[in-house]
């Protein structure tokens, strides 16, 4: 089959591979239709994520037809399915609690020791995503190997195209999550950092769970722009100084509760983070902690703080005080993706979330690494790419 | 009076403990004598203790997620032979006989006269309510002289902790799901990682 390989930093290339096999019986083997490019597959192409092996298979949202299952898989061949970026096991006790990127046995035994030793203990297997998640191949291909795939993938109903459903796979369920660990109440005013995928979806959430107020921060004006669409009041952080504005616009209070989905693209592990502290805290410290801190800073006091944006290793200059003094709540982690999944799906039936608006590319598998590239040059027009393996490529 | 006594131990397991005297607590009290490194490691599985007792106490099954055992015969109720994987292809092996056994509960083993590697151990089950039971291995082993004593060693003392911690999670994975978590995307892939 051909699928996307890691090679490197900025190379990645489209290249013939082995096939998936049924290994275990709950498997089940998936031909994909639509798999999209995240935020998160940046940092991969960036290089900044550890445990990356040469011919890596990338992708983690995706979707497809069912072409051939295990003995213990409830999928049928033909079915069309979504399949969640986590990949759990839904017998474990965590997987009981609905606490599915918690998952004891989703990440292979040998993969789990990298992660016990830095968080004391392993989180679920990923797809495409580095070794220390499990190591699984991921989904921008022509098939994929879909582990657990009685309790993963949801069954997606005729009459639904492929780009209404893709994002249930991750950002959809992320910006769904962030929201909720918002707990908004009536008359609520939420600010949202960083307008990507998952920010722009948790502003829609958020209204949705009738915040009476959101306010989107970001400095890509077509981002903005996407916000604004929804109903969210906007700061452009060149343009106005976020604190100020933020206490401006609700009366000397602070919002409610603050989203930080900035760092949200990266699904972790920053190998600088790990590795070198103090190179963090100059480096990807500048950026990624700005918006957690300038969140907690802002929030109004006994506020409630998520934090969907992923942070890998360890941080510099955290405001502990003002999270101490102001008695904020915060709530974080990776998205229990299958534990959103049925809701939201039957949120985009009845037409209460709509999700293709933030699709701006289409291209065939075969371009994958053009994909990669204009994503990574051209983020404030590139708000989301959709590889079709089916697709022709452009002559 | 308060006891200021300054041997008070606390209620940690003794396989955690910084001191040196923990080894022989842990003969006097837990395991037979065969050796001088100590390794325990719990993992908790979300199956009740006599089903998992009853994987367990059939030996030959545990190559099944145990990495290095290539093979384990009973030779009858009490004895087994054991097959260990060693570097450079070779194999160590060992007669082991059960020293104790609590049906639901506990089983201890000791190796026998002449073992490649002289090793004992215990494996106990607990109850753990609504999180199902906490499985706890403790073994006990003695990794021999000379120079594929000292491979071996390398092999068992690489990190055996290590070694345990993955197979009882290999363990946790076949009971709580049916199967072992693998990343391999064929079958040449899935042979490449066991051969490993």
């Amino acid at each position: 089959m051909r699928a996307l390989t890691w090679h490197g930093k900025h190379d990645v290339r489209v290249e013939t591979v082995d096939d998936p096999e049924i290994l275990n019986p709950r498997d089940a083997i998936i031909r994909i239709t639509s798999t999209a490019i995240c935020g998160s597959d940046l940092h991969l192409y960036d290089g900044y994520i550890p445990t990356m092996q040469v011919g890596d298979i990338l992708g983690h949202e995706f979707m497809g037809e069912v072409v051939e299952t295990g003995p213990g898989s409830t999928l049928e061949k033909g079915q069309r399915v979504v399949v969640p970026f986590t990949i759990a096991c839904g017998s474990c006790y965590h997987c009981g609690k609905h606490q599915y990127s918690a998952c004891d046995n989703g990440n292979p035994a040998d993969n789990q020791d990298i992660a016990q030793f830095l968080y004391g203990q392993p989180m679920s297997g990923l797809f495409g995503y580095s070794h220390m998640t499990g190591g699984y191949a991921g989904g921008q291909a022509e098939y994929v190997r879909v582990p657990f795939s009685d309790v993963g993938p949801i069954v997606v109903p005729d009459g639904l195209e492929d780009e209404q459903v893709l994002f249930l796979s991750d950002i959809l369920p992320t910006g769904w999550q962030a929201a909720e660990y918002a707990q908004i109440e009536p008359g609520d005013t939420v600010a949202v950092w960083g307008c990507g995928p998952v920010g722009l979806f948790a502003v829609q959430s958020a209204l949705l769970m009738g915040a009476e107020r959101v306010i989107a921060i970001d400095h890509f004006p077509h981002r903005l722009e996407l916000a604004r669409r929804f109903g969210a009041e906007t700061i452009n952080f060149e343009e106005s100084d976020t604190y100020e504005a933020l206490m401006e616009m609700t009366g000397g209070i602070g919002p409610d509760a603050c989203i930080d989905a900035v760092g949200l693209e990266a699904h972790g592990f920053f190998l600088d983070n790990v590795i070198d502290q103090i190179k963090a805290s100059t480096f990807l410290g500048t950026d990624r902690i700005h918006s957690i801190r300038q969140a907690i800073i802002a929030c109004r006091k006994g506020g409630r703080v998520s934090m969907p944006a992923v942070y890998g290793g360890l941080v510099d200059k955290f405001p502990l005080g003002a999270f101490m003094e102001k008695g904020l709540t915060l709530r974080t982690g990776q998205t229990h993706v299958q534990h959103y999944m049925p809701a939201l799906l039957n949120a985009i039936v009845e037409g209460k979330i709509d999700t293709t608006f933030l699709i701006s590319h289409r291209l065939p598998l075969e371009q994958a690494a053009e994909g990669y590239k204009m994503f990574h040059d051209h983020q404030n027009e590139v708000t989301k790419v959709v590889l079709k393996p089916g697709m022709a490529a452009a002559a | 009076m308060p006891d200021t006594r300054d041997d008070i131990r606390d209620d940690a397991p003794l396989t955690t403990a910084k001191h040196g005297d923990a080894l022989d607590e842990a003969k006097a009290a837990l395991v037979e004598d065969r050796g001088d490194s100590l390794v325990g490691r719990s993992v908790t599985i979300n199956r009740p203790r006599a089903e998992l007792y009853a994987f367990w106490r059939d030996f030959a099954r545990l190559p099944a997620f145990m990495e290095n055992v290539e093979r384990v015969d009973m030779l009858d109720e009490r004895t087994s032979h054991w097959v260990v994987k060693a570097p450079g292809g070779r194999t160590v092996e060992w007669d082991a006989v059960i020293t104790e056994d609590r049906p639901g509960e506990l089983i201890a083993w000791a190796s026998t006269e002449g073992a490649d590697v002289p090793n004992s151990g215990r494996i106990d089950f607990r109850d753990a309510g609504e999180r199902g039971t906490v499985v706890t291995a403790t073994i006990l082993y003695d990794p021999p002289a000379g120079l594929l004593g000292k491979l071996i060693a390398r092999m068992f003392q690489r990190e055996p902790a290590i070694q345990a911690r993955r197979d009882l999670r290999r363990f946790k994975q076949l009971m709580e799901t049916g199967e072992i978590a693998t990343a391999a995307r064929n079958r040449r892939e899935l042979e490449e990682e066991e051969e490993g």
